[in-house]
């Protein structure tokens, strides 16, 4: 018993080194020295200044830009303290679920966008999704092309150029990152 | 199309892992494979071990016991004891007690049951130190209890079961620390987060948003999560935060590892028996039931969400969208949460509460199997031994003679023992639901209303005794009644079925084994693959179906939608 008790102290602290320090600070290593950008965090830089990251949404007003998931309603930013991703998860008979969607839809109908698409009514697991489908950015671009006196092929061929395609043509779903999306539309607009 | 390619690489990858790394882990139990001895013998050294000599299986169990049972203090006192500690840019105090105590037990029973928010809880240093080590160690001991039974059956007259604290040592160093490694490197590349350095406040002028992105050492602790089939996330938001996956490659490779050691132990089984047939006819068991469960949860979540539709705004076309991300979609998602919820992980890459009813049962009932489809790493293979036990013993009832199963006589005590280690995860589970429904603590903690709020209490409860941890997310169980009944039933699930299974080890292998003769009832025939899968779904369908039919089943049958 006590030389299991000593043995089981000793395996313990060896693991914590080897395991726990040793395993994750290589790769930390490793990690900062060949994939620096996305071990940050994929941060996303404007004139210098951090403006976001790529993998991390945020709620952009409508209609001048192209809005993500309405995550934002229910994990709200605060300006200086982490919040946390993935609470509030509504199930599938959920009266707030159902009245939820309707006050998006009809939010969304206010700011023009006379066809709102099921990913701009509904959140998403983490909160943080930054992304969109292709028809979620089609829906919004007579509503952003009027808001921004933008020809709306324009932003058609943008949200095409914009868009990421299944991983290795066949994993996850293609996806447009709403905030180099709309990184784009603000370079577009420069230079109208 | 994409789905479909999706399956098929899946199956390839699988296929592989089945025949290579199982044969790897083979040989590294075997103690065959040398090429880190330089790195195991000082720790041998150290705990004043012989690797060669080994244990029976009292001793065998104890070690483990005195094992977990010091991981467990450590890993509460790293948490209590965190504000001290160095990698803590946030400077996070002390986790409560009743949360490290419920934590600790959670990581080192493989379970992963997480009723903190890490990006606001843990620091960087006990989500290394005190999680992710658990992360490694709790599934090589999973993977020991499996390897130590299946010597049982290839042995005749042996008095001892193996080395426990070689052979964790080894499955650490040999199997889980180099994949999760060559892994670790695959998450950070396509942008999983790895970093000490703290969150990052961000401000976009384009906007107006400002936001404080949570990062940390969150790359490399993915691939140990799934490995070893943990489930414990750096986020609250689990697989579903883009830091943890971060594109439909990662979401698929996590896939790849949660199944790969499950999948390849059947290899290794038939190996060590001398019968690579024995172990295709488990993983053929395993496969239907796996198969069936991916199917209909698939179609389900192809459907519309119904309280979505209930708004009629919007068209539904890829299926249910509520609670996944776009970048994934509701099919990957679904082959997501299905695998992890069959193989005692519990990571989530959407919100398993946002499911679709029959989405939802697929993955609550996935869980009532014990676990066996897959199943957890090394858990998944002793629980379907020993129903492969009951079913060699309902078999000879039905033909009137004495069971044997790999050449051993199957006689009262074995039996004795199976069923033992069969039943403790249902008696668990029924009993603490019931005692959650009835007292007040337990109700105040529901997050939706009607059937939804049943099957989050029940859900709570299969997924912490059959040390899954994935959780349909409404329940708030971050409280002490939780935290505490909670810990009952994944201790209860995990050594109450890792000592009888140790036990039976011992049992099976100081008996000699039995000449096979024509009156031999085969159990690498299709025969027994369906009588497998039947006495798996008789035994949880049997037990689970009162409590089921109160939660989803009544949800899907009921109109309208619930406060």
């Amino acid at each position: 018993m006590l030389t299991n008790l000593r043995r089981a102290v000793v395996l313990s602290f060896v693991f914590l080194a080897v395991l726990g320090l040793g395993y994750p600070l290589a790769g930390t290593g490793v990690a900062m020295l060949f994939f620096k950008h996305q071990a940050e965090g994929s941060l996303v830089t404007d004139g210098g200044r951090v403006v976001g990251s790529a993998l991390i949404g945020q709620q952009w007003p409508g209609p001048k830009w192209f809005q993500g998931r309405p995550d934002g309603y229910v994990l709200v930013n605060k300006p200086d303290q982490v919040v946390v991703s993935g609470t509030e998860q509504l199930g599938p008979r959920s009266l707030a679920l159902e009245q939820f969607v309707a006050r998006q839809a009809a939010r969304l109908r206010r700011e023009g966008i006379s066809r709102p698409t099921v990913d701009l009514v509904t959140t998403s697991g983490s909160l943080v999704d930054p992304d969109i489908s292709l028809a979620d950015a089609d829906a919004q671009v007579p509503a952003v092309a009027r808001a921004n006196h933008l020809p709306a092929a324009e932003l058609y061929k943008m949200a095409r150029q914009e868009l990421h395609h299944r991983e290795l043509g066949f994993l996850g779903a293609p996806y447009i990152d709403v905030l180099e999306l709309n990184v784009a539309l603000a370079r577009l607009e420069h230079r109208h | 199309m994409g789905y479909f390619g999706t399956i098929v690489a899946l199956l390839a990858l699988l296929a592989l892992a089945w025949r290579y790394l199982g044969g790897y882990m083979e040989a590294v139990f075997a103690g065959r494979v040398r090429y880190l001895a330089w790195a195991e013998r000082p720790v041998y050294w150290a705990l004043g071990v012989d690797p060669e000599a080994e244990q029976p299986w009292p001793r065998y169990a104890a070690a483990l016991v005195v094992f977990s049972g010091t991981a467990i203090l450590v890993t509460y006192a790293l948490q209590r004891l965190q504000g001290s500690l160095p990698f803590n840019p946030q400077h996070l105090g002390a986790v409560a007690p009743a949360l490290s105590w419920g934590t600790a037990v959670s990581f080192v029973t493989n379970t992963n049951w997480q009723s903190y928010a890490g990006e606001t809880t843990m620091s960087y240093f006990t989500q290394m130190a005190a999680l992710t080590v658990q992360q490694f160690v709790s599934a090589s001991v999973g993977i020991a209890v499996a390897v130590a039974l299946v010597r049982g059956f290839s042995r005749r007259g042996s008095p001892t079961i193996g080395n426990f604290w070689a052979d964790i040592t080894r499955c650490t160093f040999y199997v889980l620390l180099p994949v999760a490694f060559v892994a670790g490197v695959v998450f950070v590349a396509q942008g999983a987060a790895q970093t000490l350095a703290g969150p990052v406040a961000v401000h976009n002028p384009l906007d107006g948003v400002a936001q404080v992105i949570a990062r940390g050492p969150v790359g490399f602790m993915e691939p140990v999560k799934e490995l070893g089939t943990n489930g414990g996330g750096f986020f609250n938001a689990n697989g579903a935060h883009p830091f943890e996956d971060p594109t439909g490659l990662t979401q698929f490779l996590s896939c790849v590892l949660v199944l790969a050691i499950p999948v390849a132990l059947t290899y290794t089984f038939g190996r060590m028996v001398g019968s690579t047939r024995q172990g295709l006819a488990l993983l053929a068991a395993m496969a239907v039931i796996f198969g069936t469960w991916l199917g209909f949860s698939s179609y389900a979540e192809s459907q519309p969400n119904p309280a979505v539709a209930a708004a009629h705004v919007v068209a539904q076309p890829a299926g249910n969208m509520q609670g996944k991300e776009v970048r994934f979609g509701p099919m990957p998602t679904t082959l997501y949460n299905i695998a992890s919820t069959q193989t005692s992980t519990g990571s989530v890459s959407g919100a398993n509460d946002s499911f679709n009813p029959m989405g939802g049962f697929g993955l609550i009932s996935g869980m009532m199997l014990g676990e066996v489809s897959p199943g957890g790493d090394g858990s998944g293979l002793y629980t379907v031994l020993l129903f492969a036990i009951v079913a060699v013993f309902v078999g000879g009832l039905m033909i009137g003679r004495t069971p044997e199963y790999l050449g051993k006589k199957v006689q009262a005590r074995e039996v004795k023992l199976a069923a033992l280690g069969v039943l403790v995860m249902p008696v668990t589970v029924l009993v603490l639901s019931a005692v959650a429904v009835s007292v007040h603590a337990g109700r105040a903690a529901i997050g939706n209303g009607g059937p939804h709020g049943f099957t989050e209490i029940l859900y709570a409860f299969v997924s912490q005794a059959n040390n899954n941890g994935s959780a349909f997310a409404g329940l708030d169980a971050n409280n002490a009644f939780y935290n505490i009944t909670g810990a009952l039933a994944m201790l209860l699930g995990r050594f109450g079925v890792i000592v009888p299974t140790l036990a039976l080890a011992g049992t099976l292998a100081s008996k000699g084994t039995v000449a096979t003769s024509a009156g031999t009832f085969r159990t690498d025939t299709p025969l027994f693959v369906g009588l497998l899968v039947g006495v798996i779904l008789i035994v949880g369908g049997l037990t689970f179906f009162p409590a089921v039919s109160l939660g989803p089943l009544a949800e899907q049958l009921s109109k309208g939608l619930f406060r």
